[in-house]
């Protein structure tokens, strides 16, 4: 096979820290090609550098055959780098043509470009309106916008960042077949992802990435996903202990919980119903965009929603705000660290404040108490392991690991009745997701109510007692996770969402 | 090339230090200005800096310098707060123009009555009319989602128009011979603002500065109000999920800033200004945005602030005297302070590399 | 009696200042830049114009130093706000303050000298008035037609997915300040050499804000700032009608009118977008959010 792209010895560095370090290897034309590593890893700081958003301080890029070395993205669009975003990429405000036409060097008249889009689109079994605009599409379609804005400049090489992270097991399934008909017509991918089993049934090779460095270049198929995985982390990988755990009485009630979209590109909360009961954890899955954040928002006081919709041990805490709710029990740590479970610009002295402030009695008769505060700070950093000089280090200083330990540590130590988490192990390094894990079940064994909401359903499945899912702001009835499969579990997610597998013959 | 880093927190170091870097700059560019225009710039920045309080004359402007950094102080202390929370306030002059006239109004309201409960149902009174004043913006934004920003700075307008019908027409001094404008507060005592320690240019305005300094203090540095104030501003998303409600935080804001601004309007009618006029608004409301960023929201930095932009405030007075400067210089020279300070505070914020 | 011909062609007098601005200031926040101090570059372009018109005898001449006068000094907003990274409202206010100012003092020469005479174009409307509303299809056109202007759409929607597909956020955006700040110019030249015909301290009196206020009237849309513009002027005449009819409502207080219309029109318009369910019209959705990329 002829080789497409070629890495010799690339490094970059930031202030701090070594992002990539003497980073080889190739991709042939036909090939997918798997680059597999950790958050962290220099997954995405490499990528940047092949499609030119970031110069790297050594070595050298081919492309077939020829030197390579992009000034900007236009320069790798025209030398025949295509990219997939995972974020950043689509303008929700502009139509799906125009979205197109933006990721072009020299797109064709209004008219004429429609009629390729819709022409491609239909190769593809991607369906898509041109002149739609993107704040109304699904995360299934937006990435089809993605993936089409590639497909009509027919790239040599095709970079895709994580594109299952916001889709179904059936929608991923369905983007493999495109990527491999793809692949069929000579065109190199280069495939994103620290998801072992799909890079096993999927990739023809591996080049894993770890702090930085290329640990090595393997066939995936050769390899159990336990093996990819120590070569991925460095280490066997840590499993949690679900032991001694039994469900007592209900805790929170949540009942025919509707809410309006808070704005017009969130989700409408649709009919919710569940119960939890002590000592239990409760998965909830779903794609992004289906009404995680609205959720956790109604529970957690951000949002109020109309009498009798959520109860805590029979209190009607509805139309109660967050501080309230925390009095009472109901804790809540959100998705996003910066900015919203944390203020990045804050110390975790006063980080403590945002949700400690009455809990922990670290305000009395509105007088902060700074003592109490730190006192506090020190404690969630010695328990939950914060790696950080100090309590007077900016939240944003940290890493995402040790942020996230101390965001889920502070509420964690507010013993909680019930505690909400969206997304608890985003972006955090294999080691602090673990330990966050382990926190979340040792909560439950103390009896308290657990919800995680999350859209890695690895993470639900080796958590959660029972499973629901999220899908355009509705809740499933939740299931017993033993003996759940993916395949059920995709299809309570919502299955393929009308995609069609791709019909062109390669 | 340059590059610059972003730091994860604030440097300390530049934060006091960039201020003073904007007002050297603005020096050396005030200077180049000013030999621009064909004077000396070394004679015109000892005019303006060093001769109200060291030179000939400055028996007579050094008490002037509390008389204008009193409003100054008091109405930044206001706009300080709500800009920390993100709630750009911009139509102070106006708030300080309504307080003005309220407090005025009561006083000529009792006139010519005697009793020492007039002066404070004054200051009760202006600190309310621009608590009302600054409430209107809060409100139409909690409301309508109308931008504060464009509402409170109309009001400005508004009230300016408002305070020339209020000279030329319910107001006006019937005693003055026809000419616009109220009666002379100064003149009536129960209702007047005189200067308590003679030769210090010390009011009652300027204690209510230095109550609102501390006050201000206490509520950003040891008060949970405080802090939900820095979130709102730090991270939006983060305060609601304390529990902070974004609409009563935008009342809260402007209310209080409209309180203190309307005051300073008060202590400016019934005491170093003494009546209303047409043209009773004078820039203060405009200027203390100035003393607010100057002072890098933090009351320390608003009293030194407040300080150096009345200095310039009676240097620029005592240059129009004694060099021929123009009046609007001191104007640019404000205007120009502003930028540096904006500017320069990128320092605070990022590190500056040189690469390759 | 009055001839409806007449308040009309009045109308578009008193909107053009207004309309000028509010264009510029339009492909400014289209870029996602909220530049405050429309006001400030108004004045500028006021007194540079009234000045270059004053010396050379021609009005054309004085736009044309207008509109360089407005560019230039909106490159210091420019240059504080892409490059230093500064908070757009503080520094568009400080604009303002600046241009207030320097033009106080520069301008003390012109007081009480008039304007040369502005030739009349078709219509007896002035070639200014005929520019403006040329320029609202034009810039209409560039928007929503033109590669360039999807591309300043996409930077101010999502400077970081524009930046990702490798679009130079700056350069653009720059470029949108310098036009707002050449067509605020043009406006506030339009108030001193067509409309006063002299110059005088402050004498844009809230028209740059007012100006801000329409772009917001307007849903980011060229045709809606023709229509606040032609509001606004209408709510001139009137007022000024008014004084000349002699109703008994003091002067100071009719003259409040085109504020309060202002405040009116803000708050209609925001409650339609908060409390209506369209999606469309919104903000752009990166609007004053200062840019900067790691590299």
């Amino acid at each position: 096979m002829t080789e497409v792209f070629r890495a010799i010895g690339l490094g970059k560095s930031y202030p701090g820290v070594r992002a990539n370090d003497d980073v080889s290897f190739a991709v042939s034309a036909g090939e997918i090609h798997a680059l597999l590593g950790e958050n962290g890893a220099g997954k995405s700081t490499l990528v940047k550098m092949i499609y030119g958003l970031v110069r790297p301080d050594d070595g050298q890029m081919q492309l077939s055959g020829a030197e390579y070395l992009p000034a900007d993205p236009r320069a790798a669009r025209a030398a025949g780098v295509a990219m997939v975003f995972q974020h950043f990429s689509l303008f929700d405000a502009l139509t799906v043509a125009e979205n197109i036409a933006l990721g072009m060097e020299n797109p064709p008249p209004r008219r004429e470009l429609s009629r390729r889009i819709a022409q491609t689109s239909s190769d593809y079994g991607l369906p898509l309106n041109p002149n739609r605009r993107v704040a109304t599409l699904s995360a299934g379609e937006r990435q089809r916008v993605e993936i089409l804005r590639c497909l009509l400049q027919s790239p040599r090489l095709l970079i895709m960042d994580e594109p299952t992270s916001v889709l179904t097991p059936q929608e991923a399934e369905i983007l493999f077949a495109t990527l491999r008909k793809l692949a069929g017509t000579g065109t190199a991918i280069l495939y994103i992802s620290h998801k072992l089993e799909e890079i096993r049934s999927h990739c023809d090779s591996a080049t894993i990435l770890r702090h930085g460095k290329v640990v090595n270049t393997v066939t995936p198929r050769d390899h159990s996903a336990r093996a990819l995985a120590a070569m991925m982390v460095g280490a066997e990988m840590r499993t949690v202990d679900r032991s001694n755990r039994q469900a007592g009485a209900p805790v929170l009630e949540v009942s025919h919980l509707s809410l309006d979209a808070p704005t017009a590109e969130g989700t409408r909360l649709q009919d919710i119903s569940l119960e939890l009961r002590a000592g239990e954890i409760l998965g909830v899955g779903g794609v992004a965009g289906n009404g995680q954040e609205e959720l956790l928002s109604a529970l957690s006081g951000e949002a109020l929603s109309p009498a009798g919709t959520v109860l805590l041990e029979g209190q009607d805490l509805s139309r109660k705000g967050p501080e309230t709710r925390r009095q009472a029990g109901l804790l809540a740590a959100p998705e996003d660290r910066l900015g919203h479970a944390a203020v990045p610009e804050f110390s975790l002295t006063e980080n403590t404040l945002l949700t400690g402030a009455n809990r922990q009695g670290l305000v009395r008769r509105g007088l902060i108490d700074p003592g109490a505060a730190r006192r506090f700070a020190e404690a969630v950093i010695t328990a939950f392991d914060v790696r950080t000089p100090g309590p007077g280090t900016a939240a944003g200083a940290l890493s995402g690991g040790n942020l996230q330990k101390f965001v889920i540590g502070r509420e964690v130590l507010g013993k909680p009745r019930v505690l909400v988490v969206n997304q608890p192990t985003w972006g955090v390094d294999a080691g602090a997701a673990a330990a966050i894990r382990q926190s979340l079940l040792d909560l439950a064994r103390g009896g308290a109510g657990v919800i995680v909401i999350s859209q890695d359903l690895d993470e639900l499945l080796e958590l959660s007692d029972r499973f629901a899912a999220l899908n355009d702001g509705r809740l499933s009835p939740p299931r017993a996770t033993e003996g759940l499969t993916i395949e059920e579990i995709g299809l309570m997610l919502g299955g393929a969402h009308g995609m069609e597998v791709a019909h062109v013959e390669a | 090339m340059l590059r610059l880093e972003p730091r994860a927190s604030a440097s300390l170091g530049w934060q006091i230090a960039t201020p003073v870097l904007a007002v050297l700059a603005t020096m050396i560019a005030g200077g180049i200005l000013f030999a621009a225009l064909g004077f000396d710039p070394l004679a015109a920045i000892r005019t303006i800096f060093w001769d109200p309080l060291f030179g000939t004359a400055a028996g007579y402007s050094r008490p002037q310098l509390l008389v204008k950094a009193g409003p100054l102080i008091l109405i930044a202390c206001g706009l300080a707060l709500g800009f920390r929370a993100g709630i750009w306030n911009i139509g102070a002059e106006g708030q300080y123009i309504i307080g003005g006239i309220c407090g005025a109004a009561v006083a000529l309201a009792t006139y010519p009555n005697e009793g020492i409960w007039i002066f404070p149902a004054m200051i009760a009174a202006g600190a309310l009319g621009g608590m009302a004043w600054g409430l209107i913006p809060a409100l139409l934004r909690n409301w309508f989602g109308a931008s504060e920003i464009l509402v409170s700075l109309m009001l400005v307008y508004v009230a300016q128009r408002i305070t020339a019908w209020m000279s030329f027409g319910p107001l006006k001094n019937p005693e003055g011979f026809g000419f616009p404008g109220s009666r002379n507060l100064q003149q009536y005592e129960p209702a007047s603002n005189p200067e308590l320690i003679a030769g210090t240019g010390l009011h009652w305005g300027v204690v209510a500065a230095g109550v609102a300094l501390i006050a201000t203090w206490f509520i950003v540095s040891r008060h949970i109000l405080g802090f939900h104030i820095r979130t709102a501003g730090a991270a939006p998303r983060a305060a609601r999920f304390a529990g902070v409600k974004p609409s009563w935080l935008v009342a809260l804001c402007l209310g209080f800033s409209g309180a203190l601004a309307g005051m300073a309007g008060l202590f400016e009618a019934a005491g170093p200004g003494g009546q209303i006029t047409e043209n009773f608004g004078s820039g203060y409301g405009f200027t203390a945005i100035i003393v607010a960023f100057l002072g890098r929201l933090h009351p320390v930095g608003i009293l030194l602030g407040g300080l150096l932009l009345a200095l310039t405030y009676i240097g620029g007075e005592l240059a129009q005297l004694t060099m021929q400067m123009p009046a609007a210089s001191v104007q640019v020279f404000q205007g120009m302070l502003l930028f540096f300070i904006l500017g320069f505070d990128i320092l605070t914020r990022f590190r500056i590399r040189r690469v390759r | 009696m009055i001839d409806p011909l007449s308040v009309f062609l009045m109308l578009l007098g008193a909107a053009t200042p207004i309309l000028f601005a509010s264009l510029g200031e339009l492909v400014a926040e289209r870029a996602g830049v909220l530049n405050l101090g429309v006001e400030g570059m108004m004045i500028c372009g006021a007194l540079a114009g009234f000045a270059a018109a004053h010396a050379s005898g021609s009005p054309a001449l004085g736009f044309l130093a207008a509109a360089v006068g407005g560019t230039a000094i909106s490159l210091i907003f420019a240059g504080l706000s892409q490059y230093l990274l500064t908070n757009q409202v503080a520094t568009g206010l400080a604009l303002t303050l600046f241009g207030l100012g320097l033009t106080a003092m520069f301008g003390k020469p012109y007081e009480g000298t008039k304007a040369p005479s502005m030739p009349m174009g078709p219509l007896g409307l002035n070639w200014m008035i005929w520019l403006g509303l040329i320029a609202v299809p034009l810039v209409w056109w560039f928007l929503n037609r033109s590669r360039a202007g999807l591309v300043l759409r996409a930077v101010g929607e999502n400077h970081d997915a524009a930046h990702a597909l490798g679009y130079p956020v700056r350069r653009i955006r720059v470029l949108a300040i310098a036009f707002g700040g050449a067509m605020a110019g043009l406006g506030g030249a339009y108030i001193s050499i067509a409309t006063v015909l002299q110059w005088t301290e402050g004498m844009t009196a809230g028209a740059g804000w007012i100006a801000l206020a329409i772009v917001v009237f307007s849903r980011w849309d060229p045709r809606g700032a023709l229509a606040g513009a032609w509001l606004f002027g209408g709510v001139t005449v009137l007022q000024l009608r008014l004084q000349a009819a002699g109703v008994s409502v003091p002067v100071q207080l009719l003259s409040m009118a085109p504020y309060l219309a202002t405040i009116l029109v803000l708050v209609l318009i925001s409650a339609q977008q908060k409390f209506g369910r369209s999606a469309g019209g919104a903000a752009p959705g990166s609007l004053g959010r200062p840019f900067h990329a790691l590299r």
